[in-house]
């Protein structure tokens, strides 16, 4: 039977086409892979194939005719016997149709059942849980320690976590207890040991990876954001990256632009990541053990200035924080700031500072980005009416941003000033002191917005 | 420890081949070429769209890798990922159907041509950036060794990647680590539309292991008995615990780079000598005609078969529906890690 050569497509993008030249004639002999003719796409002139072999019956379209649509049909191909006249008739019915099932309309989204923020209150460990006092450093080597003890599967490497004992500490012991198998010191090479890690997620380990500090998976944010975020999806369901990225992230002192820089933003901005930055210890132990439980990637993002700072961690045999689920750390009526990681150092020193001028703020910790907690920020705010937001990164396309934008969308009505996010300024980090000092933000900078937004 | 040397030999092809497995071959081979070139008219048609790179020319390389495997052994490869799936096994509809972006296709539609997964049979991607498979793949060797298994992993690549500086850091770490992972270089001498010439000094990629210390060999990638026999000498010195293996196996791709390629950066004598000369399928088939392994005929069904696999596949990939509007927003995030299921 006489098949129609059909317009191809030759590129992703291309609609129509010119059909430049004919490099066969009618009542020429064709077989499959010969070149028949000349097409130019929206990219480049592209020499078309065919595909079947056979006798050039006729050429519907002629040479130098542009604008010819993807699957029109530009020629009749006669099998064996066949004459002319089967193309006539190959022209007479309509092109068979090539097009894809037509998809509804109508998009699908979430479902967003009631628009009233619901607050998850519950207490993150028991009332009368005795504590201990412990400082960052511990909590998150504790929280690794026990994790490992608890499934065999999850191990760590980085630079220098083992023999060093970590550049920060936070490894202090583990390759004493875990052994060099599960204790893994790299070379410097985040690109590939981050790669190297997705792989091994993919294998069934779990993976914690270590980064020196954050400004150093800049190297390998590849793997991170194509390698670990995207698989799930990518594979409809078939395979992921249960794994944790870790280390410190933001400004430590005097250490310059390259390294000194917040991240939160940056990997709240990925669909696939989970993103994790705490403040206090507990939920630095709490959420790292939740983090390598977590059948996701996680970015976990820790600060090198916090970890010295000793908190009241539960003294517990094993417990987690959800992800999610942020924590209001000082209740009032006037004002709500929102923040998380070193944010809230900033934050709670700015809420002592208020409360002697009579305004009470109420502070709240993220703890998390990814999945984030809008209920408690849209509860708090509808009762105070005012919003302050507090981070570390830079002002454009800050995570503030976003929740300013959630806030309008969710809780218009109930604002009685714009919302200000206070955040580092919009300079990469400068060395001398005195720069680097204005370049972060501040309790006092905190103040004042407070100040601005209740209007004293 | 002493730089091992890397040597240009080859493996000697012939030896421990059956008439039965030369069938296989010259069957899996031609499946792919089949299957490629009707991925190539779908494209054509519209049914399929985006990127589609297309592994025409360079059947062997896969096909006679994957003799040399065992169950449990693991895969990965870039986006020229089509041939590795159907040779390991994966099922050509659900193939077609991912390329069509339908709901039968194995990422349900969400990932296309160049991100496809099979869990059960270890076929790990199909990856879009050019040379992130490498370190991946030695991953996956890393938790092979970590659980005390004797797999060994494949890792593919092109010459293109093969300049990428994670394919360095991996040679370092998976000689440091002793890992169990075979480095598959597909030399098929462009880069997109850069040849190797114009990208390197150094063009013989499997000495790139030298210096940190990986043995490495070439290998003709039109023959397949030869890329099987180097794949078991791989396999084996992997199994035995001497860490990884570099195979640059020379092969050459008769389509452009991707489908709006318009390869003007070679002749297009060069890809027809090849064609004539070299093609590795001609090759089994006049192994099996002229050592009187298979007929005429019996070739010919096998070609029969073939045409009625990919015409199948293909009214799949047609007829599937596309993915329910609902999958927008599935498989973002994990409940339980997949692979642990």
């Amino acid at each position: 039977m006489a098949t129609k050569i059909l317009m191809p497509a030759l590129s992703p993008t291309m609609e129509e086409g010119t059909l430049a030249k004919w490099l066969k004639k009618e009542g020429d002999a064709i077989s499959a892979g010969d070149i028949i003719a000349e097409i130019e796409t929206d990219k480049a002139t592209m020499e078309f194939e065919a595909v079947d072999e056979g006798t050039l019956g006729k050429i519907l379209v002629p040479e130098g005719t542009s604008g010819v649509k993807v699957n029109d049909p530009i020629a009749v191909l006669l099998e064996e016997g066949e004459d002319a006249s089967a193309a006539e008739e190959a022209e007479a019915p309509k092109p068979e149709a090539a097009a894809a099932p037509a998809s509804a309309p109508a998009q699908a989204k979430p479902a967003e059942a009631d628009d009233m923020p619901k607050p998850d209150t519950t207490p993150d460990w028991p009332e009368g849980t005795k504590m201990k006092t412990q400082t960052v450093r511990e909590a998150l080597r504790d929280a690794m320690a026990e994790e490992m003890r608890r499934d065999e599967n999850v191990f760590l490497m980085g630079e220098e976590v083992a023999e060093y004992q970590g550049a920060y500490k936070i490894s202090q012991g583990l390759l004493d207890e875990f052994g060099a198998k599960r204790v893994i010191d790299t070379p410097i090479t985040e690109h590939g040991f981050a790669g190297l890690g997705v792989g091994a997620a993919f294998g069934g380990l779990r993976p914690i990876v270590e980064f020196m500090t954050f400004n150093f998976a800049m190297q390998a944010i590849d793997h991170i954001i194509n390698s670990a975020a995207k698989t799930l999806y990518m594979s409809g369901g078939q395979m992921g990256a249960p794994m944790v990225f870790r280390g410190p992230n933001g400004a430590a002192a005097r250490v310059g632009a390259q390294h000194s820089q917040d991240y939160g933003a940056w990997y709240a901005h990925i669909p696939g990541l989970k993103v994790v930055q705490p403040y206090s210890a507990a939920d630095a132990k709490g959420l790292l053990k939740s983090a390598i439980r977590d059948p996701n990637p996680v970015i976990f993002l820790e600060n090198e200035i916090l970890y010295g700072r000793s908190f009241e961690v539960p003294d517990l045999e094993d417990f987690t924080i959800p992800f999610g689920k942020a924590k209001i750390w000082r209740e009032g009526a006037d004002v709500t700031i929102v923040s998380w990681g070193i944010g809230m150092s900033h934050s709670l020193e700015a809420a002592e500072k208020l409360a002697k001028e009579g305004i009470e703020a109420e502070v709240i910790d993220l703890r998390t980005l990814r999945p984030v907690d809008y209920d408690t920020v849209l509860a708090s705010v509808m009762k105070t009416n005012r919003c302050v937001t507090v981070e570390e990164g830079f002002p454009v396309a800050s995570f503030g941003n976003h929740l300013s934008a959630v806030i309008m969308e969710r809780a218009f009505d109930y604002l009685d000033a714009p919302v200000i996010n206070c955040t580092g300024k919009d300079v990469p980090m400068p060395y001398a002191a005195n720069l680097e000092k204005l370049a972060l933000v501040t309790s006092d900078e905190v103040v004042e917005a407070v100040k601005k937004v209740t209007y004293r | 420890m002493a730089a091992r040397k890397g040597s240009a030999s080859g493996a000697k092809a012939g030896a421990n081949v059956s008439a039965e497995e030369l069938k296989k071959f010259y069957h899996d081979m031609l499946l792919i070429r089949r299957f490629e070139e009707k991925a190539g008219q779908l494209y054509g048609m519209g049914l399929i769209g985006g990127f589609c790179h297309l592994y025409i020319g360079q059947e062997a390389v896969v096909v006679g890798l994957e003799a040399a495997t065992k169950e449990g052994d693991k895969r990965v490869t870039s986006y020229r990922d089509h041939g590795h799936m159907l040779a390991c096994g994966m099922d050509p509809k659900g193939v077609m159907a991912e390329l069509t972006g339908r709901e039968g296709g194995y990422s349900k539609g969400k990932g296309g041509s160049m991100h496809m997964f099979s869990k059960e049979k270890h076929f790990y991607g199909g990856h879009g950036i050019v040379g992130a498979q490498v370190p991946i793949g030695a991953g996956l060797a890393f938790s092979d060794k970590y659980k005390g298994n004797d797999n060994v992993t494949f890792a593919y690549f092109g010459d293109g990647a093969a300049n990428q500086g994670q394919v360095a850091e991996t040679y370092n770490m998976a000689e440091l680590w002793d890992l169990p992972v075979i480095f598959v270089i597909e030399n098929n001498q462009y880069a997109m539309g850069t040849s190797v010439q114009r990208a390197t000094k150094s063009p013989d990629f499997y000495e790139r292991g030298i210096a940190y210390g990986i043995e490495g060999e070439e290998v003709d990638g039109m023959d397949v008995l030869a890329v099987k026999a180097a794949g078991e000498k791989a396999v084996a010195h992997c199994r035995a615990g001497k860490g990884p293996y570099i195979l640059e196996i020379k092969t050459y791709r008769y389509r452009g780079h991707s489908m709006s390629d318009p390869a003007k950066y070679r002749t297009r004598e060069e890809v027809q000598k090849i064609r004539e000369e070299r093609d590795a399928i001609e090759h089994v088939r006049q192994l099996l005609l002229t050592g009187k392994h298979a007929t005429e005929d019996e070739l010919k069904q096998i070609d029969k078969d073939i045409k009625a696999i990919v015409n199948e596949s293909a009214d799949f990939a047609k007829e599937s529906p596309e993915p329910a509007l609902e999958e927008l927003w599935t498989d973002i995030y994990a409940e339980t890690a997949p692979q642990n299921a």
